[in-house]
């Protein structure tokens, strides 16, 4: 797979790692009433759906970026590729 | 109609006219005691054992393709219960106990071998790891065996002992493990749950749930709508896929797994060796083929198809201890979607809803769990309480922190 990075442009999916669903940003409040089950489903549950999938992709052997990758599970192709910082400030994550 | 080497004979002797389609191709009946989804080896072992073991009666084996046409048909065929951990041991050395009266339970040859499994050593904490690991395997009944490099060598000559980054030290053996003739255990357990009465429905995909009243009640099928009493979910990769019909997230992510088989050789591998640090295994198929595999392709996939990246790593993880099969051309390669669970370890469990169970979560380990996931698995559906050897795989264990994690990963499940 190649993946087409936002700064660098088309690398090879092998330099990367692979984190996991995109949800990831999204971390729960620990202060809420509900941590503890906020952060077992944060921490356990996922979609893991087969078709489009928001997931983080750190690119390890490269820039050392996160990015997040919208990729097709069932035909592996990839439609869109955003740096996951971002994803993380357009949903009002680290002003 | 029973096989024997007597039917053989009669039938070698009448021009083979007189076998008999090993199982029946039934329509869906509106109603039945217990529906199990996917005619895989979970699914149908679990509607043998039901069956045989536990008297029920009216079961249904609803399959979308044709029945072992998934992971059961696209495994290494390994079989071994070298595991560590209380929560796993029992459970993996029961299915292997299992695994050996398979053949004669189920009156099918499943070409069971028990030529030996050996998981290569490279260092003095390795050793240490493993010798516990035996010890664990000893406790729970198993059989394990430490072996030095002098004894490896002299069942495998040609093993490269001396490579620069893992040398081998030695190595843990479980004689008992080995391969099975995987497409036998799906047909076998088919056959031996057909002739009990069971249905086993193929090209029936499950599109929906029925509830009623907060109860499962029947499921939407491509074929129609079918009626249940109880209703087991054992769709291995496709496990998110199923419960997401009835709003269930699952503690798991779906992995495609790659295997490899080489073109046919004259025996060359006496078991089953496994080099963890390389990411590397490999047998010998009784056609001569080497079967071997190694990682995940690392990304959660359904594609039943892998990348490169991972062709090269396993290969060059087997180049490194055994040079000797670089002159082997590689036949065939394929991958199988995997149920990949939070903690590596599977679920044989109720869900919240009643009348629904499910059964997943088995990583690539799920061939060699075959027989005691069907077993255990119909216990609980018949009697609706665990099996003793399957008390710890319950879907609460990842709330209340009670992980069964064999290699302590955490929950990153492409890492099991």
């Amino acid at each position: 797979m190649i993946i087409n990075h936002p700064l660098l442009g088309p690398r090879d999916s092998a330099e990367f790692t692979y984190m996991g669903d995109a949800k990831l940003i999204d971390r729960p409040d620990w202060q809420s009433d509900t941590a503890a089950r906020d952060f077992y489903e944060y921490g356990y549950l996922r979609d893991n759906p087969a078709g489009w999938h928001n997931e983080l992709w750190f690119h390890e052997q490269g820039d050392r970026s996160w990015l997040v990758v919208t990729r097709n599970t069932v035909t592996h192709e990839i439609s869109k590729v955003e740096l996951a910082r971002d994803v993380a400030r357009a949903r009002g994550r680290s002003k | 109609m029973r096989y024997s080497g007597f039917q053989v004979i009669k039938q070698a002797l009448t021009g083979h006219k007189g076998w008999t389609p090993a199982w029946r191709d039934p329509d869906p009946q509106p109603h039945y005691d217990i529906v199990i989804i996917g005619g895989g080896g979970h699914g149908l072992a679990t509607a043998y054992y039901l069956a045989k073991e536990f008297g029920q009666k009216r079961i249904a084996v609803l399959e979308k393709g044709w029945i072992g046409g998934g992971n059961v048909g696209r495994n290494t065929t390994i079989i071994r219960s070298n595991y560590l951990l209380d929560g796993n041991e029992p459970f993996y050395e029961f299915s292997l106990k299992l695994w050996e009266g398979l053949e004669q339970d189920f009156n099918y040859n499943a070409m069971i071998s028990q030529r030996g499994i050996l998981n290569l050593i490279h260092s003095d904490a390795q050793r240490d790891a493993f010798i516990r690991r035996g010890n664990a395997m000893i406790l729970n009944g198993a059989d394990a065996e430490m072996l030095t490099t002098e004894q490896i060598k002299a069942r495998y000559p040609y093993l490269n002992t001396n490579d620069a980054r893992f040398p081998i030290k030695g190595g843990l053996a479980q004689h008992r493990g080995g391969t099975v003739r995987h497409d036998a255990v799906a047909w076998g357990y088919a056959r031996g749950a057909d002739s009990r009465g069971v249905d086993i429905i193929q090209n029936c995909e499950v599109t929906g749930f029925k509830q009623e009243n907060g109860r499962v009640v029947g499921v939407e099928t491509s074929r129609g709508y079918i009626g249940a009493g109880k209703v087991g979910c054992a769709v291995a990769g496709s496990s998110s896929r199923l419960m997401s019909k009835i709003d269930m997230q699952l503690p798991m992510e779906s992995h495609v797994l790659q295997a490899f088989v080489s073109e046919g050789l004259k025996p060359v591998m006496p078991g089953v060796v496994t080099f963890g640090a390389g990411h590397f295994y490999c047998s010998q198929s009784d056609k001569g083929g080497l079967v071997f595999g190694g990682d995940l392709d690392g990304y959660n996939s359904y594609a039943q198809r892998g990348n490169l990246p991972v062709v090269e790593d396993v290969c060059e993880g087997g180049m490194a201890i055994f040079p000797a099969f670089g002159r082997a051309r590689l036949l065939r390669m394929w991958g199988g979607i995997m149920d990949m669970s939070m903690d590596g370890s599977p679920i044989i469990d109720r869900t919240h809803i009643d009348g629904l169970y499910f059964n997943g979560g088995w990583c690539y380990g799920g061939f060699k769990a075959t027989p005691a996931s069907g077993f255990c698995f119909a216990h609980l559906l018949a009697r609706d309480e665990p099996h003793p050897t399957a008390t710890a795989y319950r879907f609460n264990r990842f709330e209340t922190g009670h992980m069964i994690d064999e290699k302590g990963m955490g929950n990153q499940p492409n890492l099991h």
